[in-house]
């Protein structure tokens, strides 16, 4: 399947007074079009910085980014970005909170509003639209956020430790969630987390990253033997254990 | 998958007297009870307190306990309000609550600018910090003299006082209220591409509209006194020359009847914005 999305050598450092930090080293990860990848490693070694390089919002010290063949050199429109918070806007209703991405980049057209509304509808949101968020459960918050980014129709979709902010119940209900609604939209995606079976759960393949500075110490991709598993199923299969001492001991391996 | 909503808060401000319904547990309908009981006590004492207040002064004025001609009495302080007309008082208060609207909008609105060039600009921000905390720990009282031979001995001077007075405060407060943004919040304009206008209109400005209400309610009490201050220098009218000419022509029934004309002004305008701020918030939740 043909690459989406490149990242080619990069190299990302920080600059402070005290000193100079490398967050990421000479990382190189191909994803295909229609892939979940996932990437995985320990708090702290790069990976929100690593995300937002492949997002645009940040430029590496060295290496680039391509998507779709073009070099990506600012916020891309083709990107979509979760963060760990849903971070709606506590001053708008829902349905302004949904319509916001398309504001700031000026897309309030009727066929964008429409393509929104049809979101709140299929997603079951439509009837809270005028609710508050502070009305909402975490999990409807959630999907309200996926929804506001849906609306702007990304084809890759990078996931921050997209849930790592809910309670346990919540959030294995949210990831199944998101998860189907992001497979069923078709989208490309990339989520960093610290989460083993969080990846397990819904990648198809599985990037273990080292401590600082990060770069790719192995990938796994993930395979069971029955195809389209939700990810709480996939919790259930035989073969989740496996990947995750598999794994497990790749992560560990990098603290010895 | 199942969805827990839970109730809006804040949604009880009109509902019918919780203690009517019939469905509460009696430990509730106790608990609410003591809860307005307790209102109705603190009520009752606050007015209480002001009446015996009153009361005492006026009985020490007449048994000449207390020497009413330096320390006025209630019924010369509602003589003297009977008797508005002899003594210009709605003028005087027409001409402060002019000036002190003047000074406050002025002071508020280049504040709020103010601060948001510096938010704009970080660089301009840490060159001008130092001088702001001079400015704002100078008690621009200092400058009465140096206004008045700049822009002259009259109402310009005092609403220029109240500015210098309550500009600053605001500029302070709302800086840092917009630098103290959720970060998460910018980030997440950003990913959608948000330039710096956007963010701060979309983001940083509504987030601090409670930091905005703060300031003008500080506001509101500092070009008062500014205004005050402007007065006693130069006086021609207003609340403040009628106490200064009060004081000197040793009339203190009409110091008295300006000082609580003050302190009821003081309220009133508080109260307006609390109204506003009010307003805005459920205005947006609208
Ligand atoms: N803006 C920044 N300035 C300086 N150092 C930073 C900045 N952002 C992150 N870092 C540092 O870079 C390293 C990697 O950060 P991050 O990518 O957020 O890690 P992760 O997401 O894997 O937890 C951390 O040590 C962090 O302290
Ligand atoms: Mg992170």
């Amino acid at each position: 399947m043909k690459n989406i999305l490149t990242a080619e050598g990069i190299t990302a450092k920080y600059q402070a007074e005290n000193g100079e930090i490398t967050a990421a080293e000479q990382i190189d990860i191909a994803i295909a079009e229609g892939e979940f990848v996932s990437i995985v490693g320990p708090s702290g070694c790069g990976k929100s910085t690593l995300l937002s390089i492949m997002a645009g919002m940040l430029t590496p010290s060295s290496g680039r980014v391509m998507i779709d063949g073009e070099l990506v050199s600012g916020p891309n429109a083709k990107v979509g970005y979760m963060l760990q918070r849903d971070n709606l806007l506590e001053w708008r209703t829902i349905y302004k909170n949904v319509l916001l991405g398309l504001e700031i980049r000026h897309a309030l057209t009727p066929e964008n509003i429409e393509y929104a509304e049809g979101l709140l509808k299929t997603y079951g949101l439509y009837e809270f639209r005028d609710k508050y968020p502070s009305q909402l459960s975490g999990g409807m918050r959630q999907r309200a956020a996926l929804i506001r980014t849906l609306a702007v129709k990304p084809e890759i979709f990078l996931l921050d430790e997209a849930f790592s902010a809910l309670d346990y119940q919540t959030r294995l209900e949210v990831t199944d969630d998101i998860y189907s609604i992001l497979r069923r939209e078709g989208k490309t995606m990339v989520m960093v987390t610290h989460d083993i079976p969080e990846s397990i759960s819904m990648s198809d393949r599985v990037v273990v990253l080292s401590g600082r500075p990060a770069h790719v110490r192995s990938v796994h991709p993930i395979e069971f033997e029955k195809d389209h598993l939700t990810p709480l199923a996939r919790r259930d299969d035989p073969h989740f254990n496996q990947y995750f001492s598999e794994i497990w001991k790749e992560l560990r391996g990098n603290e010895a | 998958m199942k969805h827990s909503v839970s109730t809006p808060p804040g949604g009880i401000a009109f509902a019918p007297s919780p203690l009517a319904r019939a469905d509460i547990s009696p430990e509730r309908r106790v608990y609410l009870r003591r809860i307005q009981q307790e209102r109705q006590l603190i009520a009752i004492s606050r007015v209480g307190l002001l009446l015996l207040f009153l009361f005492f002064w006026e009985l020490g004025a007449r048994q000449g306990w207390i020497d009413s001609f330096i320390m006025s009495s209630p019924s010369r302080i509602l003589k003297t309000l009977f008797s508005l007309a002899d003594n210009h008082i709605v003028m005087h208060m027409w001409v402060t609550l002019y000036e002190t609207l003047t000074g406050f909008t002025i002071g508020a609105f280049g504040g709020v600018l103010l601060a948001v060039l510096l938010w704009q600009s970080e660089l301009l921000s840490k060159v001008l910090e130092p001088y702001l905390v001079v400015l704002n720990s100078l008690p621009k009282i200092a400058l009465g003299p140096v206004i008045i031979i700049w822009v002259g001995a009259g109402t310009r001077a005092i609403v220029v006082m109240a500015v210098a007075i309550s500009m600053i405060v605001t500029v302070l407060e709302m800086l840092e209220g917009f630098n103290s943004t959720d970060p998460e919040l910018l980030k997440m304009a950003q990913t959608f591409g948000a330039n710096r206008r956007q963010v701060f209109q979309k983001i940083v400005f509504p987030s601090n509209i409670s930091t905005l209400f703060a300031s003008l309610k500080i506001n509101i009490g500092l070009s008062l006194v500014g205004v005050i201050a402007g007065e006693f220098l130069v006086s021609k009218a207003g609340l403040g020359y009628l106490i200064v000419y009060g004081g000197q022509v040793f009339q203190l029934d009409l110091v008295m009847t300006g000082v609580i004309i003050l302190a009821l002004m003081a309220v009133v305008m508080y109260r307006c914005i609390t109204l506003m701020e009010r307003l805005v918030l459920n205005g947006r939740k609208k």
